[in-house]
């Protein structure tokens, strides 16, 4: 990533690809080196209905990486943060007290408790985009359900996606501004 | 309370903090940079990465070991393998569960207590494999080499195949043949001359128009095609999934037929009627390459939309609007032929009538119906002597199942039971865990007990392993090689499985054990190669490849040619392997060995009131039993649930979470699995995840987590043309357990 | 007919303090969120005695009000200092200063809440060891700082009044803040907390008071204070469930839900009302005059941090 040029990065799960598989979940874990018993990423599956009219929604889910992020105002070190040159929200581990606070804050439940006393949650696997790669849960999605990219680049396919579809993001009257978006 | 305790509980309190403060005297604010390096905490790099097979399921992506430290820290898809794409299920990326499973078998075993008692010692290999040679070549000599019996799933069971057919015993078995796809094979074979293998040869990312009939791809896993289902979907195929089961895939179906279970073959009849009746078919595709029409026509008469409508409970409205869609977007549409097929012990003849809605949709060839796969050339090792000819395979009588493509595990068994038509002694087991595998568990077990001999060959302590009395413990696809991959795809390749670390403990590779066995019982003239290597560097150079692709294919894992022309110029023939070269719509060969020419629906016994017909299927994470110990799976679905309608639950006074026994007509009960209230099935059946409710002690994440559907499939109906076990039933009550 | 449900929602998800039930803050942290406004309460009360000229009237509690609160505070602390996951990394807090972050600021007041306290305690200690005759206290250094001190006892009770003030809101707006938790999204928690924290400060204060001059004084306040108390929990649950959706699903946890007995009868009943009752009669001079209201008082301040932390974690917003 070239010095000085900040991005919005997003992610965006397309609800008709995703079949809820889980292979993002298990690779993001190893990619990450997530401890046993911990997940950054996991699927959700809402049917709502009745037999036989039913409709369901299934979808990989993780941290937003909301624009007016709960967790970043609640932390009272600066260890939740907004890393300027990605818009992602990151955390410092040297700098968490594992307070709680950011776990309480966050309407999407995406913190935990590191073993080691930190609180943890996806980096949309920045260490990866910013050598070119993509994340590892995109990257293994059998189905290529998850854009992740720069919202302010309307070339990537997150942006195309958000343009040429129907997009929707969970929760809205919490009022975040979640930069993870379903799309159809 | 007094001044001097209180005095003393704040010094007390002071003293405290100032002891903590002390401790904490290393991190004061002045150390703490409020800007720490963003990059401290990244992920570390790793060191190597090596190109394999992967073998979570028999699919057989291509596979991308990356390693730290000489430890596989994770898996992803291999780029230049054409299954995978540079992309994986979760179970490949989950491989190193079973890689990593402290459980895992890593010593020879030799037996110490009753069978199935799980009681072992520890054996060197020389000793397990002296005495496996020793009572395998005893067993031939005394009854007969066909008096040894094979059972196999996976890459390594072609050595042992090997070791069988050069001692001179037909008798192999794969239970993937008469246990799940076996039906398939002959439906399409009957009705096309040619099966489908595996990958299926469908061109699903480019159809219009699909249905699923039973397959649950999404839940169903095989990285490919689920690759192309959500391309198709993406793309506004039109999706009609036949399902009881409100399936992931029914969830994105425009329409999702909730098909009173045991009568698909009378909606697959009745969709051909109207197709036929309203004049849909593709006709000039049929005119020049079936045979049959009329007769077709005919026998499928009695299917009209009213009549199919009492069997299957799917309203006429939308059984002409799902054929219209499917007529509509012909050729370039598909009715998906399934994979485990096993469910009403008329299989077959429902895959035949799949394959004949195929044929009218004329998709044979065809953009988004069924290509033309092409394989590379991959000759044996130069050599290998012919086998010594043997008797026929024991698994069926003169005459029985006429139409069985493959030596059927179930009939094995039956000989093993009977002695009929001649008694089997000993069994190979490889990598296929026969109790929770072969239907009625019972039968399987008195069959071991009419066994001198049994050996097992696996990676992990599964429940037949408990039942061996000799146990070699073989290492995972991650740590060996197997036998070179050249399966048929659309884009010919050749894969290759490599070992990606050191085999842990004393595991070894399957060839090397039948390599070494062999040549203990005189048959080393089959492995006449140093080792893998040499085996699949001598293939390669047999088949006229060249240096620079073997180094292709070692470093890559894969070797691909061009696609080949995969679909059919318009109006060309195409050679169809029956007895007419046509298309057989009307199957003369069935007419002559007493079945019905063109399929006839039967309707099944249905449960009675308050049981549930018990249906299985799978979760993405799993295959089978297989992976249900996988500490990195299990985390995603750590245990099988049975499904169950809330308003079936209701009467029986049960509620989401409890936990149940199922009980089956005969009596037999599962042990206690939990209860899922969902409105996704249909209040008449109740389903299950397989691969859980394990026995097997070793097993220690495994053991005794969640039910067991097959404990509770004690009943079968063997289908008449090719012997396979439709399993689908079995009906079940649910007891609740008491905590 | 039964009403059915017909949303059903299934999550793979399952780390621990989150899944399948939210409980990332255990005992800890309402223990702590007690002590706060306990302290804050014997602080207000200290100070509002010394600025209202009634230092004789209060003597206790303007006395030994910041004294008691300095080990309280550290009681409180203690909690908190349990409750952190990464105990090493406790002084981070005091590397920065996150305006937007209650539990920033929170563990500022903290601080100079303790410094603050430290002044009128030492007095309280001064005036202790002069009338037992405490030898080191004549050296020249203690009598400098004791006269300094002594010149500034306004300035040092306006202090204490506002940053006790300031940390019994804070143990509310701590909640408060976390608009991801319908039950503690209510502004009024900072105020009721305060209110809370005033009244468990008198409690105290009355119990451990000899004088019973000052007992009564203190009780008729606290009937005060709990008659306001009960009215901002009327208005917190009235806010709750005239709000939206998640709020009304919030206010439907203490009425009707899992934490309605809870509530009603601990925090509610025994913790405000019966002990208003008791008190009342005894100045009614209808019951005799016991402790056991002022007790009451105190569990029940503690019983409202337990509940409403416990059920700020039984629900989030939205599916």
């Amino acid at each position: 990533m070239p010095a000085g040029v900040n991005k919005r990065l997003g992610m965006a799960v397309n609800l008709n690809r995703c079949v809820g598989c889980s292979a993002c979940a298990i690779a993001c874990k190893s990619e990450n080196n997530v401890p046993p018993g911990r997940l950054r990423r996991w699927i959700h599956e809402k049917t709502a209905g009745r037999f036989p009219d039913l409709k369901m929604q299934i979808w990989s889910e993780s941290c937003m990486h909301c624009e007016d992020a709960p967790c970043v105002h609640s932390c009272p070190t600066g260890a939740s943060h907004v890393d300027a040159a990605t818009g992602t929200v990151q955390v410092h581990p040297e700098l968490c007290t594992g307070c709680k606070a950011c776990m309480a804050s966050c309407p999407y439940d995406a913190r935990y408790v590191h073993p080691d006393g930190y609180i943890d949650k996806c980096t949309l696997c920045v260490h990866k985009l910013e050598h070119g790669e993509e994340a590892a849960c995109q990257s293994i999605c059998p189905t290529s359900a998850i854009a992740v990219g720069d919202l302010d680049d309307p070339t990537s396919e997150i942006s195309r996606w958000l343009r040429d579809r129907n997009a929707l993001v969970r929760k809205p009257e919490a009022g975040t501004k979640p930069k993870f978006f379903l799309v159809e | 309370m007094s001044l001097q305790n209180l005095t003393r509980r704040k010094f007390l309190a002071i003293g405290s903090v100032a002891a903590g403060g002390a401790a904490l005297a290393g991190y004061l604010p002045g150390r703490i940079s409020l800007n720490p390096d963003r990059q401290a905490h990244w992920p570390q790099p790793t060191d190597r990465m090596v190109s394999t097979v992967c073998e979570m399921c028999f699919w057989r992506c291509g596979v991308q070991a990356h390693l730290r430290d000489g430890q596989v820290t994770a898996l992803t898809g291999n780029p230049a393998h054409p299954l995978s794409r540079g992309r994986l299920c979760p179970r490949g990326a989950g491989g190193i569960g079973n890689l990593y499973d402290p459980d895992r078998l890593v010593k020879p075993l030799i037996r110490e207590g009753e069978r199935g008692d799980e009681r072992f010692r520890e054996a060197e290999w020389d000793e397990a494999l002296d005495l496996v040679a020793d009572r395998l070549q005893g067993i031939a000599d005394q009854y007969g080499p066909e008096s040894l019996a094979m059972f196999y799933h996976g890459a390594g069971g072609g050595f042992f195949k090997t070791l069988l057919k050069a001692l001179g015993s037909p008798n192999s078995a794969a239970p993937s043949y008469a246990q799940c796809r076996g039906p398939r094979e002959v439906g399409f074979e009957l009705t096309f001359g040619e099966g489908l293998g595996s990958p299926e040869p469908l061109d699903l990312a480019h159809t219009h128009a699909l249905a699923l009939i039973g397959s649950h791809l999404g839940e169903n896993m095989h990285n490919t095609q689920v690759q192309d289902f959500a391309d198709a979907v993406d793309s506004g195929c039109h999706l009609i999934v036949v399902d009881p089961r409100f399936s992931v895939a029914a969830g994105k179906a425009e329409h999702w037929l909730a098909i009173r279970p045991g009568t698909d073959l009378a909606l697959i009849l009745g969709w051909i009627h109207l197709i036929l009746a309203e004049g849909w078919e593709q006709k000039a595709f049929l005119a020049q390459n079936a045979v049959g029409l009329e007769a077709l026509r005919k026998a499928v008469a009695k299917y009209t939309p009213e009549a199919v409508f009492l069997e299957t409970g799917i309203r006429s409205g939308q059984l002409r609007e799902t054929a219209r869609l499917l007529a509509k977007a012909a050729p370039h549409a598909l009715v998906h032929p399934g994979r485990h097929v096993t469910w009403y012990g008329d299989d077959a003849q429902r895959s035949r009538a799949i394959a004949i809605l195929n044929a009218l949709l004329g998709n044979w060839g065809q953009s988004g119906g069924i290509y033309l796969p092409g394989q590379m050339e991959l000759k044996a090792f130069p050599g290998l002597p012919t086998f010594p000819k043997s008797k026929n395979p024991a698994d069926r009588k003169a005459g029985q199942y006429p139409f069985a493509g493959s030596v059927l595990a179930n009939g094995l068994r039956e000989a093993t039971l009977s002695g009929e038509p001649y008694p089997i002694k000993a069994w190979l087991v490889y990598g296929t865990n026969l109790p929770m595998v072969l239907p009625n568990p019972k039968q399987t077990e008195e069959a071991i007990h009419n066994l001198d001999f049994l050996v097992a060959i696996d990676t992990m302590p599964a429940e037949i392993t408990g039942w061996a009395d000799v146990v070699l413990p073989e290492c995972t696809y991650l740590e060996r090689h197997d036998d070179l991959f050249a399966p048929f795809y659309r884009q010919p390749f050749l894969a290759l499985r490599q070992p990606v670390v050191d085999p842990i403990g004393d595991s070894k590779p399957a060839w090397w054990m039948a390599k070494q066995l062999a040549e203990r019982m005189g048959l080393g003239a089959w492995f006449p190669w140093q080792d893998a290597e040499e085996l699949i560097e001598g293939r390669l150079r047999a088949s006229g490849y060249q240096d620079d692709q073997i180094d292709t294919l070692f470093q890559k894992g894969a070797l691909s040619e061009q696609e080949t022309a995969i679909y059919l110029q318009d109006g060309e023939d195409y050679p169809f392997a029956t007895p007419s070269g046509k298309i057989e719509l009307y199957s003369q060969q069935l007419a002559d060995a007493g079945f019905d020419p063109v399929p006839v629906y039967r309707r099944p016994e249905m449960p009675g009131q308050g049981q549930f017909r018990l249906l299985t299927g799978r979760a993405p994470v799993h295959t089978f039993g297989r992976t249900t110990n996988n500490a990195v799976l299990l985390e995603h679905y750590p245990e099988n649930e049975v499904w169950v309608n809330p308003a079936a639950l209701r009467n029986l006074g049960l509620v989401n979470g409890d936990r149940v026994l199922l009980k089956n007509q005969d009596g037999a009960q599962t042990g206690p699995i939990r209860v899922r209230a969902t409105q996704r099935i249909r209040p008449d059946s109740a389903f299950m995840v397989h691969g859980f409710g394990h026995k097997a002690r070793k097993l220690r994440r495994a053991v005794s987590v969640g039910g067991d559907d097959n404990e509770v499939t004690t009943r079968f109906q063997v289908d008449p043309l090719m012997g396979g076990t439709g399993m689908n039933v079995n009906f079940v009550t649910l007891e609740k357990v008491e905590v | 007919m039964q009403q059915e449900i017909f949303v059903e929602e299934v999550s793979t998800r399952q780390n621990p303090h989150v899944d399948p039930g939210l409980h990332f803050w255990g005992w800890e942290v309402p223990v702590y969120l007690f002590f706060g406004g306990l302290v804050a309460g014997l602080l207000v009360l200290y100070a509002a005695a010394e600025l209202t000229g009634n230092r004789r009237k209060l003597p206790f509690s303007s006395r030994w009000g910041p004294f008691l609160a300095l080990p309280l505070l550290g009681l409180g602390l203690f909690a908190l200092f349990l409750d952190l996951e990464y105990k090493s990394h406790v002084l981070r807090f005091y590397g920065t200063l996150k305006l937007r972050s209650p539990m920033s600021w929170g563990s500022w007041i903290l601080i100079l809440v303790a410094v603050a306290a430290l002044a009128p305690a030492w007095q309280s200690l001064c005036t202790e060891g002069r009338r037992r005759g405490w030898a080191w206290l004549r050296r020249p250094a203690w009598r400098n700082l004791q006269r300094f001190l002594n010149h500034r006892r306004k300035s040092m009770a306006w202090l204490n009044l506002s940053l006790g003030v300031a940390l019994g809101i804070y143990t509310g707006i701590l909640l408060s803040s976390l608009a991801a938790r319908p039950v503690w999204s209510s502004t009024i928690l900072g105020p009721l907390f305060l209110i809370s924290g005033l009244s468990t400060g008198l409690a105290l204060c009355a119990w451990l008071t000899r004088s019973k001059l000052e007992r009564h004084f203190l009780v008729r306040l606290d009937l005060i204070l709990i008659a306001v108390e009960l009215l901002f929990l009327s208005l917190w649950l009235f806010g709750l469930s005239s709000g939206g959706e998640a709020a009304r699903q919030a206010a439907q946890l203490f009425l009707g839900g899992p934490y309605t007995a809870v509530f009603w009868t601990l925090v509610v009943g025994a913790g405000l009302l019966v002990p208003a009752l008791l008190e009342t009669m005894a100045i009614l001079r209808r019951w005799p005059e016991t402790r056991v209201g002022l007790a009451l008082i105190l569990v029940g301040g503690l019983m409202l941090r337990f509940v409403l932390v416990d059920a700020g974690q039984a629900m989030g917003i939205g599916g």
